[in-house]
């Protein structure tokens, strides 16, 4: 049984049992007794863990999102892929580590893939500024999506971003620009795109590189339009106020397929993709697959045109018709 | 659904209009100077402080009045409402919070839409009100944009959107409201594609979502001076960086100067200098 190095508070029931269950594992020679004993820990483990996981607040689903050892796009590139050629730099400013991009095969299918990266050790972290990009981050980004348009490879996107880097360089060299400019050019580009927010989908920095015929997310994903602390210092001005935000903006795979922005839920290994990578990438993997030879039969106009209609459709508003009478267009929750 | 469009003829200066925006009183204290201005001599000057040139709000009728030509202003999509879809609240409800700001702005959201004439070139135009929480886009204010764009492309009309927001993507409608972004985006590739002329004049304040959607992918884009304009909030990002920003951070004067905007256009010559483009850009 794979275990996390150090669980969350809401896992605390299933770290006590992996903890006694280290003591048995430990010991030089079980005896039949507490080989039976470790079994029934086991399933008590699983037990408990799918009872906790199936009822995860948003708050909680956050931090899984947001766990170290959660899989990232480079862990992806490795594990669900069969060749990665990164290519860097938007030949302008500079090369943003927070957004990989690159050729890459998925079985035979040739495929670019564009992903925020987080960064693992600590390092690599402050060198990817947490997934955090910058102006020139898209603007590879961009880059590279039409080097895949011309030559008709299809495009996989990885989101998994807190938000699009607030500082004063990322200002100066156009943040804003450059993530309206990459919705814009995603529209139009002719060639499938798929778009899977893998962790965080934070905000206007997610949708830079968000716009696709096909929206996934991870079970324990996130995508929103805040960021709970943000939502939490604006309404109740304390970010201590996270997780009531995280439970009035509706941003996690339960809520998003019902609001029509996303089109399928990748479920995720028992206690979250941290617990087990691998699973979690041949899930991925075998997703992308199916979902690209879809993809790949359909003529890129018909692509545009669904594509176009795909995000059209996407709000939730009242329609007073001339006879009086009001219609509803698009999802609402009821009280 | 059936779309059915009922344009109506709106009179900005209504008592309604009055209702919001610049204080109430006799005088007003310039925020750009600190001078006490008589309302009569701001308002008669498009609220531009006479002293030191400060651009103070306008509401959204009122900038349809300076903009177009008299009466020729038809609003569309005044029929497309907000909902409350995530059932939101805080320390009120959405839906309440909704309820007050039609009735303190007598807007029914933060965008005005429509078609009317600059100088008697027919254009359709779009303002979005800082005053309706925060000029903020949810799903009404993304879907009036996105049917006049899609109009102004049927038509092959040129299109300005006058944007004011502080802010952004509206939180209370959640993802949907992100999602705007991309739906009006999208819809603005198109009537470029179209060969469609978009400017885009961006006022104090244009933010987040919007400033990270259509007001920067104008054609041109034109800013009134010293407005703030940027992705990220100064406040998150002083958050971040922790050290102290710079003078004149994120305002029209830092954009053009990094690039960004064509030109700053003071408020008095923005009809004249919109006319001018749309003759330089139009069809011939
Ligand atoms: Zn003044």
């Amino acid at each position: 049984m794979p275990s996390a190095a150090k669980g969350f508070e809401f896992e605390q029931p299933m770290l006590d049992i992996e903890t006694q269950l280290g003591e048995i594992e430990a010991a030089a020679n079980p005896s039949e007794e507490q080989q039976e004993l470790a079994r029934q820990l086991r399933r008590r483990w699983t037990d408990t863990t799918r009872e906790i996981y199936s009822k995860l607040t948003p708050w909680q689903v956050v931090q899984v999102s947001r766990h170290k050892d959660r899989p990232y796009t480079r862990d992806y590139l490795n594990l669900a892929f069969d060749e990665f050629i990164e290519l860097h730099g938007d030949k302008f400013f500079g090369d943003d580590r927070a957004l990989l991009t690159g050729f890459a095969k998925l079985g035979r299918q040739k495929v670019m893939v564009v992903g925020h990266q987080k960064g693992r050790t600590f390092k690599e972290r402050a060198a990817c500024h947490f997934g955090c990009a910058h102006p020139e981050g898209y603007r590879k980004a961009m880059a590279k999506m039409k080097l895949a348009e011309k030559y008709g490879i299809p495009i996989i996107c990885f989101i998994d971003t807190p938000g699009a880097y607030p500082g004063i360089g990322a200002e100066e060299r156009g943040q804003a620009q450059v993530i309206a400019e990459s919705m814009f050019l995603m529209s139009q580009l002719k060639t499938p795109i798929i778009c899977i927010v893998i962790g965080e989908g934070g905000s206007g920095g997610a949708l830079g590189i968000g716009v696709g015929d096909r929206i996934a997310m991870l079970q324990y994903a996130y995508y929103s339009v805040i960021s709970p602390e943000g939502c939490a210092g604006i309404l109740w001005k304390s970010h201590q106020h996270a997780p009531k935000a995280a439970d009035v903006l509706r941003f996690t795979s339960e809520h998003l397929p019902q609001l029509g922005v996303v089109d399928d839920v990748i479920e995720e290994p028992l206690g979250g993709a941290h617990r087990d990578h691998h699973q979690m990438a041949a899930r991925l993997k075998n997703y992308l697959a199916k979902t690209l030879e879809q993809l790949v039969k359909t003529d890129p106009e018909t692509l545009l045109e669904r594509r176009y209609d795909k995000f059209r459709k996407m709000g939730s508003y009242l329609e007073q018709l001339e006879d009086g009478t009001v219609s509803q267009h698009g999802y609402t929750f009821s009280v | 659904m059936a779309i059915v469009d009922t344009p109506k003829r709106t009179n900005p200066n209504t008592e309604e209009t009055k209702r919001r925006g610049i204080p109430e009183g006799l005088w007003i204290r310039c925020p750009g100077c600190g001078n006490s201005i008589y309302r009569k001599e701001l308002e008669k000057n498009l609220n531009v402080c006479p002293k030191c040139r400060y651009h103070n709000y306008v509401s959204a009728r009122e900038r349809i009045s300076q903009l177009l030509d008299e009466g020729t202003f038809e609003a569309y999509d005044e029929h497309v409402l907000p909902t409350d879809p995530l059932r939101f609240s805080d320390k009120k409800s959405y839906a309440e919070r909704l309820s007050a700001e039609q009735a303190r702005t007598g807007l029914t959201d933060a965008a005005l839409c429509g078609l009317g004439m600059i100088r008697a070139r027919r254009v359709a135009i779009a303002v979005t009100d800082s005053a309706f929480i925060m000029g903020s886009m949810g799903s009404v204010v993304g879907e009036r944009l996105t049917r006049l764009i899609e109009r102004a492309t049927e038509q092959s009309l040129p299109l300005i959107i006058v944007s004011g927001s502080g802010g952004g993507a509206r939180m209370h409608e959640g993802i949907l409201s992100l999602m705007q972004m991309a739906k009006v985006s999208a819809a603005l590739a198109r009537y470029h594609t179209a060969g469609g002329l978009y400017i885009s004049v961006l006022t104090n304040p244009t933010m987040g979502g919007v400033a990270a959607s259509f007001a920067s992918l104008g054609d041109l884009v034109f800013a009134e001076p010293k407005a703030l304009i940027g992705f990220a909030g100064p406040r998150t990002i002083k958050a971040t960086i922790k050290i102290e920003l710079p003078e004149g951070f994120q305002t029209s004067e830092f954009l053009l100067e990094h690039g960004y905007i064509d030109r700053i256009v003071e408020r008095f010559r923005l009809k004249t200098e919109i006319a001018a483009a749309i003759d330089y850009c139009g069809k011939r």
